[in-house]
């Protein structure tokens, strides 16, 4: 059994404490917006916030959250369900080809903006770098970074 | 968001329950009464001729447009959804989209070649057309006012003396259950309001924020999980396994040996990741060496008797003399698709004998018929459905893992069975992009002018599809009872595909292309973006810059004396502007470079130009910038053209600087990656896309027309700024500076 806040609501779950993180996230929490990639912490499209701070969910088994808050794409809502700023950003830049890996982009960039909330161009890409995009969709995630910097 | 409403899953996932119902065949039922001269209809339409195969009028006033081609990351059901609400006058948010369902779907063949705009928005345009025109002539009877006289707005027809009635009163019944007549005019383009916009991509907001669009977030009740264990090695027999201590394992349903196939089904899926690692651990195989290596397969490429095929022979017919012959040879490695997330399916053999599979698979009919055929039942017995997945850039591993996820269903009946690959599976078992060896030779005359232009390239195969052969579907090769692969064949024009934009474009007074087709495939190849027009535009365009250089002639020049088709002159020359190419200032370390192909000669016009840094020390290359410009004829989506040609270029950008699979004499080693890098956000220019529009001109397909300039225009712009030309992708730093050395 294990016990953990998930996008603002105390969850428990009986599974194996050696489960990943992402597996237990998605198949028993049907959680959205968690995506497997690699299962190496190589790519970035299965990153959560665990505590505000991103971690790959893939090599996480899922007892180090016991007690923890994880928040993912989808816990980045506003509170009425409305995206937040970021998330609108990425659609008004139409950040996206296939989106796979935005679901981690987001959630990375999320943290970045907690951290320095007027990031450069530069220190957004080096904040991403560990997130893989294989459509060449990378410029235009790094303009909705930014423009949701500026709104912010 | 009410745009969620065109990519409901519930409406998709439960849509055979009232659609099935009045489903009508198309063409085949038909064939027998057609009457002898049908008229040509546009695109796909011509052979899915039923309106009703395309269309639905809903009673709720919203419509369903059932299509054939699926949507990959290309944007391509925004474009179906605005061609269809353009012409029946409707907003696009009340348009609902079924794709890739082979229960209900017109069958259009595979989504790939560029050709989903060029052959099926225009097949939905007609369609849309057609149905509009029923649509007001039901509307006259029904309110007893001449056709002309009638208004149309937002699906509500209004009458001269005001009387209205909305498209979902006027169809009842089987209305809309008649074949196309190509008669039907579409609005003329300067009536068009949705069409040639930028509309939003409609799955754009529903990725953003976390709700289930993807396949990997289909989770049907009772979804257990599986995987395979793959053999070590290519060529491999599975002599013996521990099945017992994997089947005790806790969770584990069953464990599945077919011949050399290996795979597991539990409960859970960290159960069956447990339960696969013993079966792997426990395997032993016999393993047979079979693959030239990494650095052999440029000598074991030119070493085959290969299949030549003459793609052009158009010899020159004046004598002008020739003062001197040039010749260059070009070479490029196996790539992958490398998709982020890995493929997966989700199978479940049901009471009625149907097998039904969620798959992200580009070519839905042809992989189900190849399922069948392996799983030795009738073609009707399976059923794909197109979900989304990561990114497809060809023929990757999501028909595999389709098949895959079939093979384990046949032995839990009722349950869905979910499989996905790991990073390692995928990697190392997809088809990869052929490596390929071009040779160029051109005589020229004492300016340096061409007079005989020679192109041969080394191929293997770009295309081992499903294409309704299990043969084509990796896991049907280690059956007890194997099924053999088909001798791949190249396909021929007006595609091609080894030799897909051999033929250069420019008009010189000789040319010859000359195919070397290889039919072995000692490393599993198949269709990636663009097939060999990366590589032969990359050729072309390289050569031609060296015969600029060699003729001290600007490189945009000396391409205009060869290049007469006015689009194509106008992307070069807009690239070159907008680069500021003409009062660029040469620095240390600094250079330009210029390339430019119509994609197979026959769709979207791309000119790319690049400013890039070598670091002489390191071998490091920078790109500082690119500037694209593009032609695809009337724009559907300007901005989703925009951003095709952008994410090619920079997928492009990868290929040439970093990629290369890796292999032994038996296996792949590029395994995830660490060991098969690509382009990271900090290695990613500024890069400045625009389009020339060409409102009415037909569509033509842009997904492809990037890759070949991009990887082109960068090895221009490090011979401008080293001198040396760089003929080997990818472009590594070690590379790089053995180039500089030499």
């Amino acid at each position: 059994m294990v016990a953990f806040r998930l996008n603002g609501t105390d969850v428990r779950v009986d599974v194996p404490d050696d489960a990943s993180l992402l597996s237990v996230l998605s198949h028993d929490l049907q959680t959205n917006g968690v995506h497997f990639g690699c299962g190496r912490a190589q790519c970035g499209s299965c990153t959560v916030l665990l505590d505000g701070e991103p971690v790959r969910s893939c090599v996480l088994p899922v007892s180090t959250a016991a007690g923890k808050s994880i928040t993912t794409l989808a816990g980045l809502r506003e509170k009425d369900g409305q995206p937040s700023r970021l998330q609108q950003a990425f659609i008004d830049e139409q950040a996206a080809q296939c989106g796979y890996c935005a679901a981690g982009m987001i959630v990375q960039a999320h943290a970045l903006l907690e951290r320095n909330p007027n990031p450069s161009d530069a220190q957004v890409r080096s904040a991403l770098n560990g997130n893989l995009c294989r459509c060449g969709t990378h410029n235009r995630i790094v303009r909705a970074v930014l423009r949701a910097a500026k709104e912010g | 968001m009410s745009t969620h409403s065109a990519f409901d899953r519930r409406t998709f996932l439960t849509a055979s329950g009232y659609l099935a119902l009045s489903f009508t065949l198309p063409l085949e039922a038909f064939a027998q009464n057609a009457a002898p001269a049908r008229p040509k209809l546009p695109g796909d339409l011509d052979s899915n001729r039923m309106l009703n195969a395309w269309i639905r009028i809903n009673p709720d006033e919203t419509v369903t447009l059932q299509i054939g081609k699926v949507e990959l990351g290309q944007g391509v059901l925004t474009a179906m959804a605005q061609v269809c609400a353009e012409q029946l006058d409707i907003d696009i948010a009340r348009i609902k989209i079924i794709s890739g369902d082979t229960f209900i779907v017109p069958n259009e063949g595979t989504t790939s070649g560029s050709l989903s705009i060029p052959n099926g928005a225009v097949a939905v345009e007609q369609a849309a057309a057609e149905v509009r025109d029923i649509l007001l002539e039901l509307a006259s009877q029904r309110l007893g006012q001449p056709v002309a006289g009638l208004k149309l707005d937002n699906g509500v027809i209004t009458a001269g003396n005001g009387a209205k009635v909305s498209y979902g009163q006027l169809v009842t019944g089987q209305e809309l259950a008649r074949e196309a007549t190509g008669q039907a005019k579409l609005k003329p383009v300067s009536q068009q309001r949705v069409v040639g916009k930028s509309i939003p991509r409609l799955d754009i907001p529903a990725k953003m924020t976390g709700e289930a669009i993807f396949l990997q977030e289909y989770r049907p009740a009772g979804m257990v999980h599986g995987r395979i264990v793959r053999p070590p090695a290519y060529v491999a027999k599975l002599v013996s396994v521990d099945i017992a201590q994997a089947e005790a394992m806790p969770g584990v349903l069953k464990v599945l040996r077919n011949g050399s196939f290996l795979g597991v089904i539990a409960e859970r899926e960290e159960q069956v990741v447990a339960a696969a690692a013993v079966l792997t651990r426990t395997a032993k195989w016999d393993v047979q060496k079979s693959m030239p290596g990494t650095e052999g397969i440029y000598d074991w490429l030119l070493a085959q008797k290969p299949k030549d095929i003459e793609t052009k022979n158009d010899p020159r017919k004046d004598t002008m003399p020739i003062a001197k012959t040039v010749e260059s040879t070009y070479y490029r490695p196996f790539h992958m698709h490398a998709s982020i997330g890995t493929s997966a399916a989700i199978a479940t053999l049901g009471a009625d004998g149907v097998t039904t599979i969620q798959t992200h698979s580009q070519s839905v009919f042809d992989t189900a018929a190849a399922i069948a055929m392996m799983l030795g039942v009738d073609k009707s017995k399976v059923r794909c459905q197109h979900l989304q997945g990561a990114g497809c850039y060809g023929h990757n591993k999501a028909d595999d893992a389709a098949a895959d996820a079939a093979l384990l269903a046949q032995a839990v009946p009722g349950k869905p069975v979910r499989l996905q690959y790991t990073r390692e599976q995928e990697h190392k078992w997809e088809p990869y992009s052929s490596a390929m060896v071009v040779k160029t030779k051109a005589t020229v005359d004492a300016k340096g002018d061409v007079l005989d232009w020679n192109l041969e390239l080394w191929s293997l195969s770009h295309g081992t599809r499903p294409s309704g052969n299990a043969g084509n579907l990796l896991s049907a090769k280690y059956l007890e009872k194997p099924f053999v692969q088909p001798v791949p064949v190249n396909g021929g024009p007006p595609n091609y595909a080894a030799d897909r934009n051999a033929i250069a474009l420019y008009e010189f007074p000789g040319q010859r292309v000359l195919t070397h087709f290889i039919t072995d495939m000692p490393v599993r190849v198949s269709a990636t973006r663009g097939l060999g027009a990366y590589a032969n535009v990359f050729a072309i365009e390289q050569f031609i810059d060296e015969l600029a250089v060699a003729a001290k002639t600007d490189p945009v020049e000396y391409r205009l004396r060869y290049l007469k088709d006015p689009r194509a002159r106008d992307v070069l020359t807009q690239a070159a502007e907008k680069f500021g190419w003409s009062k660029w200032q040469k620095r240390e370390g600094r250079g330009r470079g210029i390339a430019f192909a119509k994609y197979k000669n026959i769709a979207a016009y791309c000119a790319i130009a690049m400013e890039v840094e070598v670091i002489r020390r390191t071998g490091r290359v920078r790109v500082v910038r690119a500037v694209c410009v593009g032609d695809s004829g009337h724009m559907v989506n300007p901005d989703g053209c925009i951003n095709q040609l952008e994410g090619g270029l920079i997928q492009a950008l990868s290929w040439t600087l970093k990629e290369e699979v890796k292999f032994d004499d038996t296996k792949i080693t590029s395994e995830d990656w660490a060991s098969y890098p690509i382009l990271t956000f900090s290695e990613v220019p500024p890069v400045e896309v625009s389009m020339i529009n060409r409102p009415g001109a037909p569509y033509l397909g842009t997904g492809e027309a990037s890759q070949g300039p991009s990887g082109a225009a960068l090895a221009n712009a490090m011979a401008d700024a080293t001198g040396k030309r760089f003929k080997r992708i990818p472009f590594t730093p070690d590379r790089v500076r053995s180039v500089l050395d030499s």
